[in-house]
């Protein structure tokens, strides 16, 4: 039995007349002890799907099954097994790290000492502070005890809303490495992120763009089914050699990414030197090309390009 | 009962954690009580007069010396003539002029009848209307005085009879609205504004996605401010006692019994309104001016609902402080029990059920 199970979920908003579609058809299976990642860019749906399978919002049409319980029918099953982490998040502001920790595992049913050794190792950072109230803690810190509250009555499956949001680059590191230590202990867990990096730390991935589900696999599989050979150029001035190399005959896509422009070549025949050649006739200098790695926003980009033709 | 000891433990960390906010919950009956009992009171005190006692005997004596003694009133002058009643107005410092006739108390005696003119400014009307009442019933007290002795009684002023506030009292009327409208912001916007508090800050949806019942719910977010509510009850009886000198001449038991009542009212339009909102400030607004407005203009204690045209005087039943407004009055003021206010106290309860069951049957177990 897979841990989440989602079938032809549709999502509508606003009016009749003008519906505006959250999620389109959407279908994905979770197993026990997967740690899922749901990728996207603001706006793609995620929070949506989160709502729905934490049974906060009907969909319009479809059915989902949480631990194998429905999630209109069976709602107060679900309530009681699982875990969720809204996107902002931010807990009781004037209540201190221990009082927050307490009222959401009385909530819950539980007590802290009975779950401690779950959340200890996310815990034992933020115990220094257990008497700062919530909202003096700086955003890493806030997650953590986040998560910790929503970890606090061993939840079978745990629903995390962007939870990096906002949160520096350290601790967003931190947080993956907590997330994989509780895959361990048998978790599932379903995250939402809009950072594509972090896509390659899950098992799988569901890639989302306006409500619709482009590619669910691996990370690797991802990448791996993206063939194309991609140059990474970078010149004195970007911003004209981005133009350039948009309106060059031969490109098929071209997007600024990172300190490089990421190129796709329709026709590889001609090679590195047809692309120099063409840059330098414009009077570029300090000119960079070399091949580049794609990673999971060049597969994004690529499916985002296939999927509006 | 964990989750609910917890849950209402919480509340009173937000309510003594917000130092401001208690601060204005706890002083805001005291500045409003004595904002309406003394500087906004229509009352009059230590008014100048002036005497033309044709008559100079013990009787007219007596009540020039009751009307000096008494707090409202102070004889400035004494006149001789009738000519100097006008100069004594002119001056603008005498209020009122008192005027004995010649040969006063042996008419009384004689005829038992006598007269005694009350000449005021009436360029402020309201003022001298009060202010003719009280000379008027400081004579009647004489008179009555007088009367305890005799058969036949003596006659001195026209019999205006004023029910149970014989000085005119304002802070009497004040009390009682000021706590239907101390009530009915505490309770119902502390609890609508708390409950859509959770929505904002995001902690409504885990919440929602606890075991968590939704009747504990909302008996944890009404109970702190029930008790916030009560303490408030208690600081306006005790400031209207001490300091404003009003009496609470019925039972103190069924009055607090009552406000209880009034209380769960409020907490549950608080309810409904935090159904049907989700930012604090809509809550905010909502509570001010769906809840205070009709509290201060038709709760009858502003003004009076007799005087109002019919549509209004049907609207104000719908009004929940009309109906605790004239409860307090009735046992604090005129010490009536039970029996004379259960048609208002019955009146109040159901509405109070209606408005729990609405609150309760539209509780959203989901978001949307």
């Amino acid at each position: 039995m897979p841990s989440i199970a989602v079938e032809n979920i549709i999502k509508k908003y606003g009016s009749k007349k003008e519906p505006v579609t959250a999620l389109d058809d959407v279908s994905l299976e979770v197993s026990k002890g997967e740690l899922f990642g749901v990728i996207g860019p603001d706006g793609a749906g995620k929070t949506s799907l989160f709502r729905i399978l934490t049974t906060l919002l009907l969909a319009d049409s479809g059915t989902a099954t949480v631990d194998g319980f429905d999630v209109v029918k069976q709602y107060k099953e679900i309530r009681n097994r699982i875990g969720y982490m809204p996107g902002k998040f931010s807990l009781y502001q004037d209540l201190t790290v221990e009082e927050n920790l307490r009222f959401f595992a009385t909530i819950f049913n539980t007590s802290i000492q009975e779950n401690y050794e779950l959340i200890k190792e996310i815990y034992v950072q933020i115990e220094p502070f257990k008497d700062r109230r919530a909202g003096k803690l700086s955003g890493g810190m806030k997650q953590k005890l986040a998560l910790c509250c929503a970890l606090i009555h061993r939840p079978s499956v745990l629903f995390l809303d962007e939870p990096t949001t906002g949160v520096d680059a350290v601790s967003r590191k931190e947080f993956w490495e907590m997330l994989k230590a509780l895959k361990q202990q048998g978790i599932s867990i379903l995250v939402s992120t809009p950072y594509m990096d972090e896509a390659e730390l899950c098992d799988r991935v569901a890639l989302i763009q306006s409500g619709k589900i482009m590619s669910i696999d691996m990370p690797q599989h991802i990448i791996q089914k993206f063939t194309k050979t991609m140059w990474s150029v970078r010149s004195a001035e970007m911003v004209r050699l981005l133009n350039d190399l948009q309106h060059y005959s031969n490109t098929e896509k071209c997007y600024a990414f990172g300190e490089f422009h990421h190129l796709v070549l329709k026709n590889e025949s001609g090679g590195k030197d047809e692309i120099l050649q063409y840059l330098q006739h414009l009077a570029h200098h300090e000119i960079e090309l070399h091949l580049a790695q794609p990673n999971i926003e060049d597969c994004f980009i690529e499916l985002m390009g296939n999927n509006k033709s | 009962m964990k989750q609910f000891i917890i849950f209402v433990r919480k509340e009173f960390y937000h309510i003594f954690r917000d130092r401001k906010s208690l601060l204005i919950i706890i002083m805001m009956p005291v500045v409003q009580i004595i904002l309406f009992g003394f500087a906004l009171t229509n009352e009059i005190k230590d008014s100048n007069i002036a005497i033309l006692d044709n008559s100079k005997d013990v009787a007219t004596a007596e009540i020039i010396h009751r009307l000096d003694a008494s707090r409202y009133f102070s004889v400035a002058r004494n006149l001789n003539t009738q000519k100097d009643i006008e100069t004594a107005f002119k001056t603008g410092k005498i209020r009122l002029v008192v005027v004995f006739q010649p040969g006063f108390q042996q008419t009384l005696l004689h005829t038992n009848h006598a007269q005694v003119q009350l000449i005021a400014d009436a360029t402020d009307p309201n003022t001298a209307t009060t202010v003719t009442n009280y000379a008027t019933n400081i004579i009647r007290d004489y008179q009555n005085d007088l009367n305890v002795l005799v058969a036949t009684p003596y006659m001195i002023a026209p019999q205006i009879r004023m029910l149970y506030n014989p000085q005119l009292k304002g802070a009497y009327n004040f009390v009682p609205g000021v706590m239907a409208m101390i009530l009915i912001i505490i309770s119902a916007m502390m609890t609508s504004v708390s409950i859509v508090r959770e929505k904002e800050i995001n902690t409504m949806e885990v919440l929602l996605v606890s075991p968590l019942k939704p009747l504990l719910f909302i008996l944890s977010k009404a109970i702190p401010y029930m008790f916030l509510s009560l303490v408030n009850v208690s600081t306006i009886l005790i400031v209207s006692v001490t300091l404003l000198e009003v009496p609470i001449n019925g039972s103190l038991l069924l009055l607090m019994l009552e406000a209880l009542l009034f209380i769960t009212t409020a907490v549950s339009l608080g309810l409904m309104i935090s159904n049907v909102t989700a930012s604090q400030q809509t809550a905010q607004m909502i509570s001010l001016l769906g809840l205070m407005l009709p509290t201060l203009l038709l709760g009858g204690f502003m003004f009076p609902i007799e005087s109002m045209p019919k549509p209004l005087q049907f609207m104000s039943n719908l009004v929940p402080s009309k109906w605790f407004f004239i409860i307090v009055k009735n046992v604090m003021i005129k010490g009536l029990g039970f029996k004379m206010i259960w048609k208002e106290t019955l009146i109040l309860l159901g509405m109070t059920l209606f408005f729990l069951s609405i609150s309760l049957s539209k509780f959203k177990t989901r978001l949307a």
